[in-house]
């Protein structure tokens, strides 16, 4: 039974981690528009 | 974590067969499936070893193909797509690996041994660590591309060795799945196990296909934006 547990928690562990990690890819993303539509209302 | 309030439809499908096909994995795995009789519950860990596996192969295949087109004619979608399956490739292969490496600690009390489908199984991910590296080199695109599908075409080179690694060199350690049994499908497993299996391998394709969407997406935008920036940098200099 612990190997089962360690065994799913690692695969949903590591799942998270990337989910994440795209999800701060996507956050950054937003942020290089909102400058970018600030620069053009500036230009 | 990923957002989906903005996705397209495609995504949105995906998205909401994705969520109750893994909780309906899960009670496969868990509560419907019996307990095999020599390893006990520890067993339920192959149906996501191996689901992650198929991914991973799945995924090398997707970047052999996009390498192959890259290296006919390089175009910024097709560098994004292999890459971002190698992501997922490697990934997938440190699932695969790890929860082999929890079974090989239950069944053969070992975390490791140097056996023929451990030991592509790393030269595998080892392979697809390196494309990750070259492709974050400095460079113009299409010659990082260039050196890149090389690599991404060697890899997938290894993947029908990693398959076939148990058969050629039949150690008897690491169980057949495939082309096993009476009729030539499952290695002798309960009707049950098999449909749980290939339940667990449909599930985990679809998180596949969701992920390579969305990191493609999110490579594509950032490739506008760098020239969108671009643009409005030279509008200022001029």
């Amino acid at each position: 039974m612990t190997y089962l547990l360690m065994g799913y928690s690692a695969i949903f562990t590591l799942l998270a981690v990337y989910m994440v990690i795209l999800g701060k890819r996507q956050k950054q993303i937003e942020k290089e528009i909102k400058q970018l539509e600030e620069w053009n209302s500036e230009i | 974590m990923i957002k989906i309030k903005n996705s397209g439809p495609i995504d949105r499908i995906l998205f909401y067969i994705l969520v109750p096909a893994m909780f309906i994995n899960l009670y496969l795995i868990f509560i419907w499936s019996p307990v095999e009789r020599m390893m006990g519950e520890v067993q339920k860990i192959f149906y996501f070893h191996v689901g992650t596996a198929w991914v991973a192969f799945l995924a090398f295949f997707v970047v052999g193909v996009f390498s192959v087109l890259t290296l006919i004619k390089p175009k910024m979608e097709r560098f994004i797509y292999a890459g971002i399956s190698a992501e997922i490739g490697v990934l997938f292969t440190t699932l695969a690996l790890t929860t082999g490496m929890v079974w090989g600690r239950a069944s053969w009390n070992t975390w490791w041994t140097w056996e023929p489908r451990l030991i592509t199984t790393l030269i595998l991910w080892f392979i697809y660590v390196a494309y990750l590296f070259v492709r974050k080199m400095d460079g113009s695109w299409e010659k990082i591309a260039k050196l890149s599908s090389v690599f991404g075409i060697i890899g997938v080179i290894n993947v029908p060795i990693v398959f076939m690694a148990t058969r050629w060199w039949n150690t008897k350690l690491h169980p057949v799945v495939f082309g096993e049994g009476k009729d030539q499908t499952g290695g002798g497993m309960e009707p049950e196990m098999l449909a749980t299996m290939f339940f667990s391998l449909f599930t985990i394709t679809i998180l596949y296909v969701f992920l390579l969407r969305k990191g493609a997406q999110i490579e594509k935008m950032r490739e506008v934006i760098k020239k969108a920036k671009n643009n409005v940098i030279n509008k200022i200099a001029s």
